[in-house]
């Protein structure tokens, strides 16, 4: 099994085993315990079925917009883009900027009054009531899959980096962060889980914060850091984000067509407006505003981690130069590296439960959004319809069990490639890029026929996968224009974005010519559900309590985009 | 005449407890442990952290956000409307 030549070759290198003492894991410890309590606590407020998958849908804006970014602020985020930095160079930004920002603003003004206002319980739902059953389907039980399998790479690297730097054998690791996440989702629901991502988000900068002020220190600055990294193999393309992405390209992501559609639209827009995961910490929102708040709240913390992550990322690239050159120095050992290198007891123990807390943060979002879906998309629809509430408030807590079981299994698949995130951006660009299409369409076309729904997202589906072999033969794809033999220099993050692009096409081109040789729905299905049919029997918006200038969600969304373009140019 | 119907359960969101007191309670502790600890730092300690007591630093810098949440907690309790009786 790789798992364990992997394990055998980080045992010798020994550079990865930090220097805990008693005092760290003191700090650690109070953070475990607290996690469990607030599981604890959270149980109390449990009733219905509403309460345990949507936490009663009566959450303060501060708190799901918090949770909304830490649920993303998992395993992959954190080790994955310290890697992406040390090997892509600033480049990275372009995945929290264009790559993010926008999808979640466009989420928080146009999609949310559709996502919240119909009163759909999950994101499948909006498409069963939007399209037909076969789409509802298909959707469910790919976001089912998908979610196991990312939490089960979520608890692989978290089982491999507690092996690395604490000395747990693997098995161990994995069991028993996966024991601590399953607790506080089966006891708390989702309100256990968002509490804890916003906690979570806290530790998690308390423990980065650290690394970026001594290793910057240590290397003399900003342009200490960039002298040091022009002299690795990477070279001054490290602080080049825009440049270079002309056509012919030559910057590390590809040329500007892929980055700004595949990355930008696609990709991006796939994930931040339709991955359950996080729009259910939107729906947990306890009004309108405040769920259309979700997400642009998030979106200011994005600006801003970027130099959490790449920073560390670079500074492990300038002092240890081999990174990334042999199985036995993978990027992804960017931040524990840095971590061993510059921080003493104390902040080390913090660092410590910050990384522990970026893993489960991830891995409850996956849970819980997976139990959602597979209790009242799949169970309630399919397996046993109408029984009292009680009853699936009961079979979420068993999924949940069993979804995290399922998570295990899978923590062994995650191995073989030195950079997690390759992996899961081919996974979402497979599932996700298609998904855009298809609700964009379904929210502002009224024609749109329920068997275009699952022919557009299959035929995306299938072009993205199409993609991602083919671009192997495409010499375009390849620095220079020129094909090696062993397929080796290809650039694969510029395939990725490309396939989400033939994806999104595909999607939309069969969804209309579908929707052209079928009947649409009636009107009166579709109140909520469509821009210009409103809902009859929604509350009165001039009737509700009008919200603070400063809850202005135009206000905060173009306040976001605003501040990411004045990043962007800062940083070209 | 007995009502056999169940009655639909009735949401215990409303009972969900304010999480500003934990954040703070534990920024609070872990602020005051660290600043204890930057301030008895040894000289180990401050070169592996090139030259900087990183642990005074992050502990005030902790202890800031414990107390502000605490605060925000007393100041701005958390308003419990009743539930719609219908």
């Amino acid at each position: 099994m790789n798992v364990l030549a992997a394990s055998n070759v980080l045992a010798d290198a020994n550079t990865l085993r930090l220097n805990i003492n008693a005092l760290d894991y003191g700090i650690l410890g109070v953070y475990f315990v607290l996690v469990i309590t607030i599981g604890f606590l959270a149980r109390r407020a449990i009733a219905t079925s509403e309460d345990f998958f949507l936490s009663g849908r009566a959450l303060p804006a501060w708190v799901t917009g918090i949770a909304f970014i830490s649920a993303n602020l998992g395993a992959i985020e954190i080790l994955g883009m310290a890697a992406n930095g040390a090997q892509y160079g600033m480049s990275t930004v372009h995945w929290y900027w264009i790559g993010a920002v926008p999808a979640m603003v466009f989420l928080g003004l146009v999609m949310m009054p559709f996502y919240y206002g119909s009163g759909v319980r999950s994101v499948p739902e909006y498409l069963r009531r939007r399209f037909n059953r076969p789409t509802h389907l298909f959707n469910a039980v790919t976001f089912a899959l998908a979610s196991v399998l990312i939490a089960g790479v979520n608890l692989y690297a978290l089982g491999f980096v507690l092996e690395a730097t604490l000395g747990w054998p693997l098995w161990a690791a994995i069991i028993v962060s996966a024991f601590f996440v399953l607790a506080y989702i089966t006891l708390g629901g989702l309100s256990g889980a968002i509490y804890n991502e916003v906690l979570q988000f806290f530790i998690i900068i308390a423990g980065l914060i650290p690394i970026v002020i001594v290793g910057l220190h240590s290397v003399g600055g900003w342009s200490g850091l960039q002298n040091a990294v022009a002299k690795t193999d990477l070279g001054a393309k490290a602080f080049e984000t825009w440049q270079g992405t002309g056509i012919p390209w030559t910057n590390t992501l590809g040329d500007w067509v892929g980055i700004v559609f595949g990355l930008g639209f696609v990709q991006s827009f796939g994930y931040w407006t339709t991955n359950f995961a996080e729009v259910q910490r939107a729906l947990s929102a306890k009004d309108m505003n405040a769920a259309q708040r979700t997400p642009l709240i998030g979106a200011f913390p994005k600006i801003f981690i970027p130099f959490l992550t790449i920073i560390p990322g670079l500074l492990a690239l300038a002092i240890i130069p081999k990174l990334g050159k042999s199985d036995a120095l993978p990027y992804n050992d960017a931040i524990p590296l840095m971590m061993n290198h510059f921080l003493p007891n104390g902040v080390l123990g913090v660092a410590m439960a910050g990384l522990l807390a970026a893993f489960m943060a991830g891995m409850a979002a996956n849970v819980s959004s997976f139990n959602t879906v597979f209790t009242y998309d799949i169970w309630q629809q399919y397996v046993r319809r109408d029984r009292p509430d009680g009853y699936y408030l009961r079979v979420g807590r068993i999924v949940t069990v069993v979804g995290v079981l399922i998570g295990i299994g899978t923590a062994f698949i995650a191995s073989g490639y030195s950079n997690i995130m390759i992996y899961i951006q081919m996974l979402f660009s497979f599932f996700n890029a298609p998904l855009f299409a298809t609700f964009i369409i379904a929210m502002f076309w009224k024609r749109v026929s329920p068997m275009s729904g699952i022919a557009g997202l299959a035929a995306g589906t299938a072009g993205a996968a199409i993609m991602h072999f083919w671009g192997y033969y495409l010499p375009y794809f390849y620095p220079g224009g020129v094909i090696d033999p062993a397929h080796a220099t290809v650039n694969a993050q510029m395939v990725n974005f490309y396939g989400a692009l033939m994806a999104f096409l595909l999607d939309a081109l069969v969804t209309v010519i579908v929707t052209l040789r079928g009947e649409p729905k009636p009107i009166e299905e579709l109140a909520g559900l469509v821009w210009g049919i409103p809902d009859p029997s929604a509350p009165d918006l001039s009737k509700l309590p009008k919200p603070q200038w400063w809850q202005s969600p135009k206000l905060l969304g173009f306040g976001a985009l605003g501040l990411t373009v004045a990043v962007s140019i800062i940083f070209l | 005449m007995s009502n056999e119907e169940s009655k639909a359960p009735v949401s215990a969101a409303s009972k969900l407890f304010d999480l500003r007191v934990l954040i703070g309670g534990l920024f609070t502790l872990y602020g005051v442990v660290l600043t204890i600890l930057g301030l008895l730092a040894s000289k180990a300690a401050l070169a592996k952290a090139a030259g900087i007591n990183i642990n005074l630093w992050m502990g005030l810098g902790m202890l800031l956000l414990g107390v502000f949440f605490l605060l925000w907690w007393r100041l701005r309790p958390l308003h419990r409307e009743p539930p719609p009786s219908d």
